[in-house]
């Protein structure tokens, strides 16, 4: 249990934060996010002042949503907004009077649905969605978005400012989308949510725990679609169902000294069982109506490798589901573990074949590809083809990889 | 665009025979989208209630003059040259039929019309 207002109020951060920010923005308008930030920010400076002389509140929670709607009744009342186009926005003489903040439950995941929708607005670049997602929806601080993305805290602001420019140039409005615009809106959540959830899975941060919480932010606000009738569609479960199926995996892609462990490397007994079972549960949800979703493919894929064994019933399964998944949509990611599957159905030679058509010359992941499927038919062949992606690669993890590659390469040779 | 003329698969074939032609058929067509070469995956044409409307409005059934030429589908895909176009032609599943053809044609666009 967190003890201590130094450890509880960074906790508290995260989970409070994009709340009370969603609920203010839902009150002002999201033209006025900066305004909705620095009040959510200012309630933790109240608490990181008071807490540690005056101990903390029996509810912390209700303290800050306290805190939160004072500092916005305060702020109403200077007038400040008013001044600006907010008064006319306003559209209850009562609550015009009031100012009363609803920071109810309901209220909350209300806002938060419709902050995932304006944040994820077609209209934004997804780097900017990305950044802003992670301030307002998961309330991760400047520091620990730069460290997420290797850069640095100046970069993060000016992306953010940007960002939020064009909240309020593109006149986004923080409305749940109508009958008729839910799915294509709900197609670039779920893009957002996707590139968030792999934006904590593949980060080269060395936080781990940082990139395991976006995963899990990933996931809760996925969760919260799934709980809204109109959101909690098919294709939102058969993401969710991947992103457990992913998550699993996370304990065992890394050993005692912190590097990368290989898939067919992984100690099956660290894979979480929890998390499986709930993928599988969640991708039997998914398995209504007619369209099928790149989620879905990639849903059945990750299924497919939560059985270590080789066999070929699951090689066959996977090949065809990469096949179903490049028609839908071509990434050269696809277009290598197709091909890697087709090794494993066909042979090496076959997938030899195949792999020299793909034309992915500047990518590394291509020649370890080649490296991999020539180890064993010709090991010279192999040798220079891993050569060829360790000059190519770019991050640690990724020569790490290819030098153990190489290694095995050379005592062979 | 390829387009695949072949005998109604249903009429000489098990479904089990068809379903390792649908699987072969994706293998084919996974392996062009795996090039990044493929435009769509088309439609397959039905043998079923099919009709053949002729000039002066004369309606008759299919098949249609040699059952081997009938149109059973087509794929959309991009080539640089007829050549490559005809390669990945030589690929498919429906030239295991004696007789079955694939014809590569190029798609003219709007402002050529």
């Amino acid at each position: 249990m967190v003890q201590n207002s130094k450890q509880l109020i960074p906790h508290l951060f995260r989970l409070e934060f994009s709340k009370i920010t969603a609920v203010l923005c839902k009150r002002f308008g999201i033209d006025h996010i900066q305004v909705a930030e620095d009040i959510a920010s200012e309630t933790f400076a109240v608490a990181l002042e008071t807490w540690p002389r005056h101990g903390i509140p029996p509810d912390p929670v209700a303290w800050l949503y306290q805190v939160a709607a004072n500092r916005t009744r305060n702020y109403l009342k200077r007038g400040r907004i008013f001044s600006e186009k907010i008064a006319d926005q306003l559209t209850s003489p009562v609550e015009e009077q009031n100012a009363e903040i609803d920071l109810s439950g309901g209220n909350i995941t209300d806002s938060q649905l419709r902050m995932l929708f304006a944040l994820s607005h077609p209209s934004i670049p997804s780097e900017a969605q990305i950044g802003l997602s992670l301030r307002i929806l998961c309330g991760f601080g400047i520091d620990e978005i730069a460290n997420a993305f290797l850069t640095n805290k100046q970069t993060i602001n000016k992306r953010l400012y940007r960002a939020r420019e064009k909240l309020r140039t593109e006149k986004v409005q923080l409305e749940f989308p109508g009958d008729q615009e839910i799915h294509e809106r709900l197609d670039t959540v779920l893009k957002t949510l996707y590139l968030l959830f792999s934006e904590g899975y593949h980060s080269e941060s060395h936080e781990e725990v940082l990139r395991k919480d976006l995963c899990l932010e990933a996931m809760r606000l996925t969760h919260l679609l799934t709980e809204n009738e109109k959101t909690n569609q098919p294709k939102v479960y058969a993401l969710l169902s991947l992103m457990c199926f992913h998550t699993s995996r996370f304990e065992a892609r890394k050993n005692e000294k912190g590097e990368m462990v290989l898939y067919q490397d992984q100690d099956q007994t660290r894979w979480n069982q929890q998390l499986m079972a709930r993928g599988a549960e969640y991708l039997n949800k998914s398995a209504r109506g007619s369209e099928i979703s790149k989620y879905h493919l990639e849903a059945n894929i990750a299924y497919w490798h939560t059985i270590k064994e080789d066999t070929s019933e699951k090689w066959n399964n996977i090949l065809q589901l990469y096949n179903q998944l490049l028609v839908i949509e071509y990434s050269p990611m696809a277009a290598l573990n197709q091909t890697y599957a087709l090794s494993k159905v066909n042979g090496k030679q076959k997938a030899i074949t195949e792999a020299e058509k793909l034309n992915l010359k500047g990518n590394h992941y291509y020649f370890t590809l080649l490296g991999e499927l020539y180890t064993g038919v010709n090991n010279k062949q192999a040798q220079q083809h891993f050569e060829k992606a360790r000059d190519l690669a770019k991050t640690t993890w990724d020569l790490q990889v290819i030098e153990t590659k190489l290694e095995k390469i050379y005592k062979k040779g | 665009m390829l387009i695949f003329r072949h005998e109604d698969g249903s009429k000489v074939a098990s479904p089990e025979q068809i379903e390792i032609w649908m699987k072969q058929t994706m293998d084919w067509i996974g392996s062009i989208a795996a090039q990044n070469k493929l435009v769509n995956t088309g439609n397959g044409l039905s043998f079923d209630d099919s009709r053949v409307v002729k000039f002066g409005n004369v309606v008759t059934n299919g098949p249609f003059g040699d059952i081997k030429e009938t149109i059973g589908g087509y794929i959309m895909i991009k080539a640089e040259s007829v050549d490559e176009a005809v390669q990945f032609a030589k690929g498919s599943p429906v030239l295991q039929g004696e007789g079955n053809t694939v014809e590569v044609r190029k798609i003219v666009h709007g402002a050529k019309l």
